[in-house]
């Protein structure tokens, strides 16, 4: 009896010791990951600063450079100059007619491709069959695949010949041409926003509605629409951000003169095309002049980006 | 009393599977139909195929006959919306759109064209007042119908459904998501507007039944296993299975 309650003793006392053996090896092993974590986590903080560190150092890069432009101008006479006639004997640096450009082009488009995009997200969303629902968005994202060059050079052999001839003008490459080109463009983004809100919206909204009796037509501008709002306002200020973001195409189709665009047929230039346009052949106050408008480009995106972002928010809650 | 709804020999297939097997019912006016049976026996198909929101599913196939009032739902002259304007339907998880309380009342009228503002206000007094919520709203009527509790978004989904004047009210297990108080409110709220409403109520809850339905239909596996006064069914169910089920021996 008592040695069997000893040796039961003993046996407690070799378990203890297993047990804690087994913990101290535990905790060496926890404490290896927990380092190797830590590293992990290391690394990919730092992976992510490299971002941070782009933005941080594009933004210091042009206010710094784009500055001195400015103030040699005077901003207004660079903001609300009329004339852009930088290699002139009397270079003349207002750069009013491409912002206006820029503002003209940029809503031109919202028109035109936001009721287009928004009624095909709609469509595409609540009506279509999953055949063509998923044919369409096929042909959505191969539209948002092609590379801006083509659109330019599609635009330039169709669109600019074609206003032309419809409406009798000398010169096709306009305003309108740009429009045109910037609203199909913008459409993928718009429409695949869109639809991603839309098909967000709980389909007990919709069958509320359609149990009192709404057609279904009506259940979608009435309920579903609404309910999408913020997210459909997202889209809009996404296509925003594409259409003022636009170079190549617009380059390509709009004349790139730089006049004011007093008519849709004008031959006119874009903010981003200033840029681009005179960058490689620039120098002295004309250079400085095009980080000037760059920067001025650059805050008209982040305008349109925290817009998008107070959407985006807006859509969550 | 005069039966405001007759199905007869209805089955009902979502593709293949057969959901309702040859169902035969004579759903009475003004009054409470309870609709028991364990989950997935077809309660709430049965439910939805009443206001044709079974329509909405691609793969249903229903044949038989339900007549509401003598009209066949299905015949070719009957146009949907308004049949389901007759016939309001309130859902298990309370579903408010989110919009003010008052554009959720107002909706349906305004679907049905009534613009008139005062027309309206008064349309969704009334339809507050009946759902027993318009003391608890009436100061908030602009606010947004999701700030309040489930059990008051229930009752304001009722006072939405009553806004269109039904003359059914579909309900399927509405209480299933609410508290005991706010369930003993909607279930005060169903006798009261069976005055005026006919009112066909899917319930999980053996209890609920007894307590404000004056018929009831057990459901098992897409049959219905009997019908009769809720005080036969549970007193004296002519069904074996009825008995089972109602002495809580399965499901
Ligand atoms: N939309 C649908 N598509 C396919 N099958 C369905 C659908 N809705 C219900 N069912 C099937 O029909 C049967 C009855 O379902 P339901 O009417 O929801 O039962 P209950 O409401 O009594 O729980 C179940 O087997 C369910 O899986
Ligand atoms: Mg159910």
């Amino acid at each position: 009896m008592k040695t069997r309650k000893n040796s039961k003793k003993v046996n407690h006392a070799i378990q203890d010791i297993k047990w804690e053996t087994e913990y101290k090896h535990q905790q060496k092993k926890r404490n290896r990951t927990q380092t190797m974590e830590n590293i992990i986590h290391g690394i990919f903080l730092l992976l992510g600063l490299i971002t941070v560190g782009c933005v941080l150092l594009i933004t210091v890069y042009l206010v710094i450079s784009g500055i001195p432009a400015i103030k040699e101008i005077g901003i207004a006479d660079f903001l609300f100059g009329k004339e852009w006639a930088s290699t002139a004997a009397q270079p003349e640096y207002g750069i009013l007619p491409f912002i206006l450009t820029s503002i003209y082009g940029t809503a031109g488009a919202i028109v035109i491709g936001v009721p287009i995009g928004f009624m095909t997200a709609v469509y595409l969303s609540k009506m279509a069959s999953p055949k063509v629902k998923s044919a369409m968005q096929t042909a959505v994202s191969l539209l948002a695949g092609i590379p801006s060059v083509v659109y330019g050079l599609v635009g330039m052999l169709v669109l600019v010949p074609g206003i032309r001839k419809i409406f009798n003008v000398p010169d096709g490459a306009s305003l309108l041409a740009a429009i045109i080109v910037l609203a199909i463009m913008i459409l993928p983004s718009i429409i695949k926003m869109s639809v991603t809100a839309l098909d967000a919206v709980p389909k007990e909204y919709e069958d509320a509605s359609l149990a009192l009796g709404a057609t279904p037509v009506e259940t979608y501008f009435k309920v579903s629409v609404p309910a999408a709002k913020s997210g459909i306002a997202a889209a809009v200020v996404l296509g925003v951000g594409r259409a003022i973001g636009e170079a190549m195409a617009v380059m390509m189709v709009a004349g790139n003169v730089p006049n004011m665009p007093d008519s849709l047929f004008q031959s006119v230039r874009f903010l981003t095309t200033a840029v681009s346009s005179e960058m490689s052949y620039s120098s002295g106050l004309q250079r400085q002049a095009l980080f000037s408008i760059a920067l001025v480009l650059f805050l008209f995106i982040m305008l349109i980006n925290v817009t998008l972002n107070f959407f985006l928010k807006r859509e969550k809650e | 009393m005069s039966n405001i709804i007759t199905v007869k020999d209805m089955n009902l297939w979502y593709g293949d599977h057969q959901a309702l097997k040859n169902i035969n019912i004579e759903i009475p006016e003004k009054s409470i139909t309870a609709l028991i049976g364990p989950s997935g026996c077809g309660k709430s198909t049965f439910l939805k195929t009443l206001n044709r929101m079974n329509d909405l599913v691609p793969s249903v196939k229903i044949t038989g006959d339900i007549r509401y009032n003598d009209t066949d739902i299905f015949s070719k002259e009957v146009d949907v919306n308004s049949l389901r304007k007759e016939i309001g339907m309130v859902f298990q998880k309370p579903n408010p759109f989110p919009m003010s309380i008052y554009d959720n009342v107002a909706y349906g009228p305004r679907t049905h064209g009534i613009t008139n503002k005062a027309q309206l206000d008064e349309i969704v007094e009334s339809a507050l007042r009946d759902a027993a919520i318009w003391d608890e709203v009436k100061d908030r009527l602009k606010k947004n119908a999701l700030g309040m509790s489930g059990g008051q978004q229930q009752r304001l989904c009722i006072a939405r459904a009553l806004a269109v004047q039904p003359k059914i009210l579909l309900m399927d297990e509405p209480t299933s998501a609410l508290d005991p108080i706010s369930t003993s409110r909607i279930e005060e709220l169903a006798m009261e507007l069976k005055e005026k409403y006919t009112i066909v109520m899917v319930t999980h809850n053996m209890q609920q039944a007894v307590r404000v339905s004056d018929y009831t239909a057990f459901f098992l596996l897409g049959e219905l296993v009997e019908f009769g006064k809720t005080d036969d069914i549970f007193s004296q169910p002519k069904d074996k299975r009825t008995e089972d089920y109602i002495t809580g021996r399965f499901g």
